[in-house]
C-alpha cells in the first residue's frame, strides 16, 4: 500500500486538510475556553446559552463577525489595510507545516506521519516565518490612519522584535542539548536522554516562556491593544472578518508558542517518564492512548497558563517591558546559552 | 523644541485627543495630550460633555425639590450627595436633625463610600491592566445597592434624605442584613488586596507615577484621598464633623509619598475605616423620630451659607444663597470634589508616559457628572 502516489500526492493533501480543520476548530475553541476560563476566575459563568452549555458559541461568534460591516476607514491605505491581516494571518497558519503532533503510525498498512514536514531547520523556519507577522501588525496600525492604532503598531512592532532577540536564544540553548535544529529529533531526543529539557533547561523555559507571554501579546504584556489606552490598539480600525483574521491569528500564535514550548521542554508527544514508566504506558489499559493527547494536553495546560496571566496580572507600561526584555531576558538568555554549551561540552566531551 | 539635547530624530510632536469617548476616561472626560514619542508634553482636560445646568435648576426648585437633582451629579454616590445638600440647608434654616436620623444618614454615607471606593477600585484596577477585581468589587457593590433599593426603592440615585432627617423608617431585617454585609466585607477587602497590593507590576505601574507633594496639593485645592495621599490630615467628618461623625471612633488615612500607590492604599484603608463607622453605627442607632420639625413649606431668611461633607471623592460644598422668605435658591454653587481634583491632572502627568495617564486619571477617581453638573 505504500505506493508512491498515496505517500506523495494523497497523505500530504490529507494531512493539510485535516490539520487545518482541527487547527481552525481549536482556535475557535480557545476563545470559547478563554471565556469560560476567566468566567471561573472572575465569579461569573461566561458563555454557557448557546447549544449545550455554551458549546456552540464558536460558531455563533463566526457567524457574528462574517456578517457583520466590513469598515475601511476614510483616508486608510487600502492595499494595506487588507494585506494586513492576511499577513499576520497567514505565516500564523504556514509555521504549523513543521509542528511534530506525534509518532508515526500505521493504517491499513499506510505508515502516517502526523506531521507535514520535517524538514532540518525547522527551528530557523519557523522564526523566520512567525517573524512575519509583525508587518501585519505595524502595516495594520499604520494603514488605518488613526493616531490609536499606529502607537498600537509601533510598540507592537518594538515589543515583537525585542522579544524575538531571548526567545531565540532560549531556543538556542534547546538545540546545543538536542543537537538538531529538526522539531522531531528535539522530540526523539528528550526520549533518548530519558529526561526532558526544561530540567536542564529550567532558565532557558524561563526566558522562552516570558518571551512567548510577549511575543502573543498577551497579559501582562499586552500593550499593543492596551485597551485603557490605545483602545484596541493596532487593530482599532478593523470589523468583521478582517478583525476576525486578527483575532484567530493570535490565539493561533498562542497555540503555536504553546506548541513549541512543549515540543522544545516538555518532551513533545511523549508521555510523562517515557522510559521509566515505559512498562507502565505499555499496559493495555493505557498503551490506546495516542501520542497526541499527551501532546494536546501538555498545550493545552499552557493555554491555561496564559489565560491564568490574563486573569491575575496588571499591565505592564511600554519602557518597563522594553527594560525587561533588554535589560533582563537578553543577558540571561545570552549566559543561559554559555552555561548549557558548557553544560554539553563536559558532559558530551 | 529644537536644540542640541534632541537627538538625531527630531521628531514632530504628536497631538492626540482622548476621550470624549474613550474606554478610559471614566465618562466623558476629553484630554488634549501633545506627545512626544509617548511622552507627555503637555495636557489639557476639557469638559463639558455632561452639562446638565444643574445649578442652574436649582434656582427653578423649591429646596425639597434639590435634593434629586443632587443625585444626579456624582451619580457613583448618591447618598453623600444628599447628606451634603440637606446638611447645608439645614445649616442656613436652623434645624437639628434627630440623632436616629443622623446615624441612618450615617449609615447611608458610609454605604455609599464603600460603594464608590469599589467603582473607584474596579475601574482603576482594569485601566492598569487588571480585569478580575473588576467582577470582584462589582458583586459586593451590588449587595450595598440591594441595600439601598431595599431601603429607598432605588439604587442608583437614591433620593433617600430629606431637609431635616431621612424619608423613610428601616424596614423590618435591614439591620440585621447591613451587619451581616459589614461583618463580611473586611475579608473581602483583603481578597482584593491580595490581587494588587504587593504584585509587582501593580507596584511598578503606581510607585512615583503622579506625585504630588503636600504644598502643591493644598495649593491646587485637591480633597479628599488625592490630598490624603501626600500625607495631609484633612477630612471634613473630622474637622468639621456633620451629622454625628463626632460621636463615631475612626481613623484618617494618610499616604506619605503621595503617589498613585499611597493614593491607593489610602483608599483601601478608608474601606476599612468606613467599616468600623459602619459597625459603630448598627450598635449605636438610637431610637426615636426620624423627621426634625419643621415647616412643610420652607421659607428662608435672606442670607447665605456654605456647608460641606466629606464625600469620597473629596469635599463637597453646597454654597446656597437664598432672598427673604424665599422657597428656592437665589443662587446655589456646588463645590465639586471630582471638578478641583481634575485641576491637578496635567501638573501631576507632565513628562509621564500615556499609560501614566491612564493611571493618574484612575487615581484621581473622577465622576464626570459631577465634574459638568
Amino acid at each position: 500500500m505504500n505506493d508512491p502516489i498515496i505517500q506523495l500526492a494523497v497523505l500530504p493533501v490529507v494531512k493539510l486538510v485535516v490539520i487545518l480543520t482541527v487547527l481552525l476548530i481549536i482556535v475557535a475553541y480557545l476563545t470559547l475556553m478563554e471565556r469560560r476560563v476567566l468566567g471561573l476566575m472572575q465569579v461569573r459563568l461566561g458563555p454557557n446559552r448557546v447549544g449545550f452549555a455554551g458549546l456552540l458559541q464558536p460558531f455563533a461568534d463566526v457567524f457574528k463577525l462574517f456578517v457583520k460591516e466590513d469598515l475601511t476607514p476614510a483616508g486608510a491605505q487600502k492595499f494595506v489595510f487588507l494585506l494586513a491581516p492576511v499577513l499576520i494571518f497567514v505565516p500564523s497558519f504556514i509555521v504549523w507545516s513543521v509542528i511534530p503532533f506525534g509518532d508515526s503510525f500505521t493504517i491499513a498498512g499506510v505508515t502516517i506521519e502526523p506531521f507535514i514536514a520535517d524538514i532540518n531547520i525547522a527551528v530557523l523556519f519557523i522564526l523566520g516565518i512567525s517573524s512575519i507577522g509583525v508587518y501585519g501588525i505595524i502595516l495594520g496600525g499604520w494603514a488605518s490612519n488613526n493616531k490609536f492604532s499606529l502607537m498600537g503598531g509601533l510598540r507592537s512592532a518594538a515589543q515583537m522584535v525585542s522579544y524575538e532577540v531571548p526567545l531565540g536564544f532560549a531556543v538556542v540553548s534547546v538545540l546545543l542539548l538536542a543537537q538538531s535544529l529538526s522539531m522531531v529529533e528535539s522530540v526523539e531526543s528528550q526520549r533518548a536522554a530519558g529526561i526532558w529539557w526544561f530540567v536542564p533547561g529550567l532558565l532557558g523555559f524561563g526566558i522562552y516562556f516570558v518571551c512567548a507571554v510577549a511575543e502573543t501579546n498577551r497579559n501582562p504584556f499586552d500593550l499593543p491593544e492596551a485597551e485603557a489606552e490605545l483602545v484596541a490598539g493596532f487593530h482599532t480600525e478593523y470589523s468583521g472578518m478582517k478583525f476576525a483574521l486578527f483575532f484567530l491569528a493570535e490565539y493561533m500564535n498562542m497555540l503555536l508558542v504553546s506548541s513549541l514550548a512543549v515540543v522544545f521542554f516538555f518532551g513533545g508527544w511523549l508521555p510523562p517518564f517515557p522510559n521509566l514508566l515505559a512498562g507502565l504506558w505499555a499496559l493495555p489499559v493505557l498503551s490506546w492512548i495516542p501520542p497526541v493527547f499527551w501532546f494536546f494536553i501538555k498545550v493545552i495546560s499552557f493555554i491555561f497558563v496564559f489565560m491564568w496571566f490574563r486573569g491575575t496580572f496588571p499591565r505592564y507600561r511600554f519602557d518597563q517591558l522594553m527594560a525587561v526584555g533588554w535589560k533582563w531576558l537578553l543577558p540571561l538568555s545570552l549566559a543561559n546559552v554559555l552555561l548549557i554549551g558548557l553544560g554539553v561540552l563536559v558532559l558530551r566531551g | 523644541m529644537s536644540g542640541p539635547e534632541r537627538s538625531l530624530f527630531d521628531l514632530e510632536e504628536m497631538e492626540i485627543n482622548f476621550g470624549p469617548q474613550h474606554p478610559a476616561t471614566h465618562g466623558v472626560l476629553r484630554v488634549m495630550v501633545k506627545l512626544d514619542g509617548e511622552k507627555i508634553v503637555e495636557s489639557k482636560p476639557i469638559i463639558g460633555y455632561l452639562h446638565r445646568g444643574t445649578e442652574k435648576l436649582f434656582e427653578q426648585m423649591d429646596f425639597p425639590q434639590c435634593i434629586p437633582h443632587t443625585d444626579r451629579m456624582d451619580y457613583v454616590a448618591a447618598a453623600t450627595n444628599n447628606q451634603g445638600f440637606c446638611v447645608t440647608m439645614e445649616k442656613l434654616l436652623g434645624i437639628t436633625v434627630p440623632p436616629r436620623a443622623a446615624y441612618i444618614r450615617m449609615l447611608l454615607a458610609e454605604l455609599q463610600r464603600l460603594a464608590s471606593h469599589l467603582v473607584w477600585f474596579a475601574t482603576h484596577a482594569i485601566d492598569i491592566g487588571a480585569i478580575t477585581p473588576f467582577f470582584y468589587n462589582f458583586r459586593d457593590r451590588d449587595e450595598i445597592l440591594d441595600l439601598f433599593e431595599e431601603y429607598c426603592g432605588a439604587r442608583l440615585t437614591l433620593n433617600t434624605m430629606k431637609i431635616g432627617g431621612v424619608p423613610f423608617e428601616l424596614p423590618d431585617g435591614w439591620l440585621d442584613r447591613c451587619r451581616a454585609f459589614v461583618d463580611a466585607f473586611p475579608a473581602k477587602i483583603d481578597e482584593y488586596e491580595t490581587l494588587l497590593t504587593e504584585n509587582r507590576i501593580w507596584k511598578k505601574r503606581t510607585v512615583g507615577i503622579g506625585v504630588i507633594s503636600a504644598e502643591e496639593a493644598i495649593d491646587w485645592g485637591l480633597t479628599g484621598p488625592p490630598l490624603r495621599g501626600s500625607g495631609v490630615k484633612w477630612d471634613i467628618r473630622k474637622v468639621f464633623p456633620y451629622d454625628h461623625y463626632d460621636e463615631i471612633d475612626f481613623e484618617v488615612p494618610i499616604g506619605v509619598n503621595g503617589d498613585t500607590y499611597d493614593r491607593y492604599l489610602v483608599r483601601v484603608e478608608e474601606m476599612r475605616q468606613s467599616v468600623r463607622i459602619l459597625q459603630q453605627c448598627l450598635d449605636k442607632l438610637p431610637e426615636g423620630p426620624i423627621m426634625a420639625r419643621a415647616p412643610k413649606v420652607l421659607r428662608a431668611k435672606e442670607g447665605m451659607v456654605y456647608g460641606s461633607v466629606e464625600a469620597p471623592k473629596g469635599e463637597l460644598g453646597y454654597f446656597i444663597v437664598t432672598t427673604e422668605k424665599g422657597t428656592k435658591p437665589y443662587r446655589c454653587r456646588v463645590r465639586p470634589p471630582c471638578f478641583i481634583n481634575l485641576q491637578a491632572m496635567p501638573a501631576m502627568i507632565e513628562g509621564h508616559l500615556v499609560a501614566d495617564m491612564v493611571a493618574v486619571i484612575g487615581t484621581l477617581d473622577i465622576v464626570l457628572g459631577e465634574i459638568d453638573r
